[in-house]
């Protein structure tokens, strides 16, 4: 395939400096949460080598490349973000941050923020300063999100904000929250204020929830009449977009998470899975080869659809609900790999804190995959916005 | 390359949607030759006027008289062939047999691309040998004899055979049934003395046959490519064939879809519009993430076969495999939601039941397909 002269010359650029500033140990695959850094004011680095690609990148712009300059990213447009990634998949270079501030918060303030928010907590984000969690779901709003109940008060210009959310990932460890507040109990749609604030404000606390993998990767977080105020300086609100329209972010974040979780663009490395499992289990049952093989073909073909799907979303003609679509049908396929992965390996798999799997990574991992199809939307809502937005089906 | 139509692809694939609901719908097509009990199960008024738009030279090069375009071009056409469920020797003719002629000597494609170009001719392959595809062996056999061959064996589900003006025969010139190599590629033509044809009507009112080969005597210049090196060509236009099928099936799973996605927005059951009730809506939505997943594998091989790509001979079996699971389930949700009438024959949906089935056998099904991918990628 051929490259305009700009793109060659980036390309090479681009692999030059990543030859430069990769340590080799960065260079390795993810292992576990421990092999990733997700910055904030307590962040400490594993080893020198996670310092040094982090501080390379950030003064580069390239923990969130395609950000403008002024917000601490490095301006690439879309053509040289792809090649970015690419060149990084090439030699294995692991994300230097990771961050809900990056992949959730990050894209609703350059979408709704004022020019203010954006020099503040863009710049905090994309420097590692910041680390952020979001509060949305509540005990009784899971699918229904939008009959959330924590509220502010209206106190001039503060709020008080009481109630309580969960499933709030790493809350226990993040330093600020971005969080849907109803206020206004009139309004069901038009009633959700979507704040920013300091979680180590006086009322907030977290406890982690453990989940059935026997991880606490989310929360329960309590608000106890915590003050949310309604600006931090000039230009700067406590909220992002228009008080009363909290709603209209959620929505556009949760467009945001869908193919976030849905794996677009994932490396298509991970896809197939049955050569792996031989090596793995030696011989493979011949039904269970024949499931991987099936497996094979749906994963290898959503490889394509994810692809096809970037494009789309790139020049404008992707559907706006096909999110949707990728997410319900890149989770299920996840869970469904998780299920062959615990098959192939047999009883070797079950094991729950042998040093062999690495702490039981294979039977904690097929647990985890279980809440794909359940966090950010449930397949069964997918399903429900496809048949109303894409089929147009009656009464959905 | 990006994984959608390029504006000239938009454009053919107007000409093409627009051509095949008018001069290809199914009243005027599948229905009016079937019930006619058509010998040919198509319409040659239909193949030339496809000729005039340029579809039949569609693969075959410039310099041979034809459009010089690639796989998503054919798979464009292909795909409305299947949305309306149009018969004709495009598959067998068009992408098959020009894609092994497209390996042949000058003489041979003198001979024969002209009348393909101008939709005088009708081509067939002869591959399979028994009821299931099994390329890997080939068993019927051609032996020299003076300057040329003695072709003697059965081949299967010839699909056209007996309206074709000449068949691309696989025969093995040396070695036993189950070896790669030893295999060489024939174009028979329909006059060749000791070839007979067994016709028999296919579920989907296609027409195939069983073909005997009794001593055929050919001519060296018969020989497709090279003799004992006919495996090369062979696979090259399984690979071809095996992407056109699937495009067309996305087209019939499409066509199925959309039939049943309208039925449930009219149809009333219990003072509702059936396509109120969840059950059958989540359905409806399962099976358009399929379709779509089906349509983006079968473009993506379509690219690579046209980039020369390594990795094409692994997406054409994805994509045939992943086509025939969604169109597979295209159908049987189609005539399901349908409910009784889609049991009728007075209803569309039960042909696209029928053409689903026969296009899911031809050239391996999802079974076959699936164990390929299974042995390309090592396991």
């Amino acid at each position: 395939m051929s490259e305009t002269p700009d793109l060659e010359a980036f390309r090479a650029e681009t692999r030059a400096w990543l030859e430069a500033n990769c340590p080799p140990e960065m260079r390795q695959p993810v292992r576990g949460d421990e092999d990733i850094f997700w910055g904030g004011r307590g962040a400490t680095f594993k080893c020198d080598a996670q310092k040094a690609w982090f501080e390379a990148c950030r003064d580069k712009g390239y923990t969130v490349p395609a950000w403008p300059k002024a917000y601490g990213g490095a301006g690439l447009n879309a053509a040289e973000a792809k090649i970015l990634r690419e060149e990084m998949n090439r030699i294995n270079a692991r994300p230097p941050l990771s961050s809900f501030g990056i992949w959730m918060l990050g894209p609703a303030l350059l979408h709704f923020g004022t020019e203010g928010q954006k020099q503040r907590f863009l710049n905090e984000i994309a420097r590692g300063e910041i680390r952020w969690c979001q509060g949305y779901s509540e005990p009784g709003s899971g699918s229904d999100l939008v009959s959330m109940q924590t509220f502010g008060e209206d106190k001039g210009d503060y709020w008080v904000v009481n109630g309580q959310k969960i499933w709030t990932s790493y809350a226990d460890k993040a330093d600020w929250i971005f969080c849907l507040v109803r206020t206004d109990k009139e309004n069901k749609y038009q009633g959700i204020t979507f704040m920013l604030f300091d979680m180590a404000s006086q009322g907030v606390t977290t406890k982690p929830i453990l989940l059935i993998s026997g991880n606490s990767p989310f929360c329960e977080t309590f608000f106890d009449d915590v003050s949310v105020p309604k600006s931090y300086g000039e230009d700067c609100p406590g909220y992002v977009g228009e008080i009363n329209r909290g709603w209209d972010v959620a929505k556009y974040l949760l467009g945001h998470e869908r193919e976030m979780i849905s794996g677009a663009g994932g490396d298509d490395r991970s896809a197939a899975i049955g050569a792996a499992m031989k090596r793995h289990a030696g011989e493979l049952d011949p039904m269970l080869r024949a499931e991987l093989a099936m497996f094979d073909v749906d994963a290898l073909a959503y490889t394509c659809m994810g692809e096809k799907f970037l494009d789309e979303i790139k020049v404008g003609k992707a559907h706006p609900a096909q999110p949707n679509m990728m997410k319900y049908a890149g989770t299920e396929l996840n869970k469904r790999r998780h299920e062959l992965m615990m098959s192939a390996g047999g009883s070797r798999s079950l094991e729950w804190d042998s040093e062999e799997t690495g702490g039981g990574k294979p039977s904690r991992n097929w647990l985890r995959t279980k809440a794909n199809s359940i966090e950010g939307g449930t397949s069964e809502v997918m399903l429900n916005v496809i048949s109303k937005r894409i089929l147009d089906l009656p009464g959905a | 390359m990006p994984l959608y139509h390029d504006e000239d692809q938009a454009m053919l694939a107007e000409t093409a949607s627009q051509f095949m609901a008018e001069e290809g719908a199914i009243p005027k097509q599948l229905r009016h030759w079937r019930d006619k009990g058509c010998k040919d199960g198509f319409g040659h008024e239909l193949w030339k006027q496809m000729a005039e738009l340029g579809f039949t030279g569609i693969l075959v090069g410039e310099e041979d008289g034809g459009l010089g375009m690639g796989h998503v071009e054919a798979g464009i056409v292909l795909e409305e062939i299947g949305r309306n469920l149009t018969p004709s020797p495009f598959l067998t003719s068009s992408v098959l047999a020009a894609t092994a002629l497209s390996e042949a000597s000058a003489d041979l494609r003198a001979r024969y691309l002209p009348g393909l170009i101008s939709g005088d001719s009708v081509f067939a392959v002869a591959i399979d040998e028994g009821a299931k595809h099994r390329p890997e062996r080939v068993a019927c056999k051609a032996e020299k004899s003076g300057n040329g061959f003695k072709l003697s064996g059965k081949k299967d589900f010839v699909i056209h055979g007996a309206s074709a003006d000449m068949i691309v025969v696989a025969a093995r010139t040396s070695g036993s049934d189950a070896d790669a190599d030893g295999i060489t590629l024939f174009a028979v033509p329909r006059d060749a003395a000791g070839m007979s044809h067994d016709a028999v009507r296919l579920v989907d009112s296609s027409m195939a046959t069983h073909t005997t080969f009794d001593n055929v005597d050919l001519d060296g210049d018969a020989v497709i490519g090279e003799v004992d090196g006919g495996r090369a060509v062979l696979n090259k236009l399984l690979m071809a064939g095996r992407v056109g099928a699937a495009a067309e099936g996305v087209g019939v799973a499409r066509g199925a879809m959309d039939m049943t996605i309208d039925y449930l927005k009219q149809r009333k059951q219990f003072g509702r519009l059936i396509g109120e009730f969840q059950a059958l809506q989540h359905r409806a939505a399962h099976l358009y993430s399929e379709v779509e997943i089906a349509r983006a594998a079968v473009i993506k091989a379509q690219q690579l076969l046209d980039a020369g790509s390594e990795r094409a001979d692994l997406m054409a079996s994805v994509a045939k495999a992943k086509v025939a699971k969604a169109a597979g389930l295209a159908v049987r949700e189609g005539v399901q939601m349908h409910g009784g009438i889609g049991m009728t024959d007075e209803y569309d949906i039960g042909l696209y039941m029928k053409r689903d089935r026969a296009l899911q056998e031809f050239l391996g099904d999802a079974y076959y397909h699936a164990n390929r991918v299974a042995e390309l990628s090592g396991y």
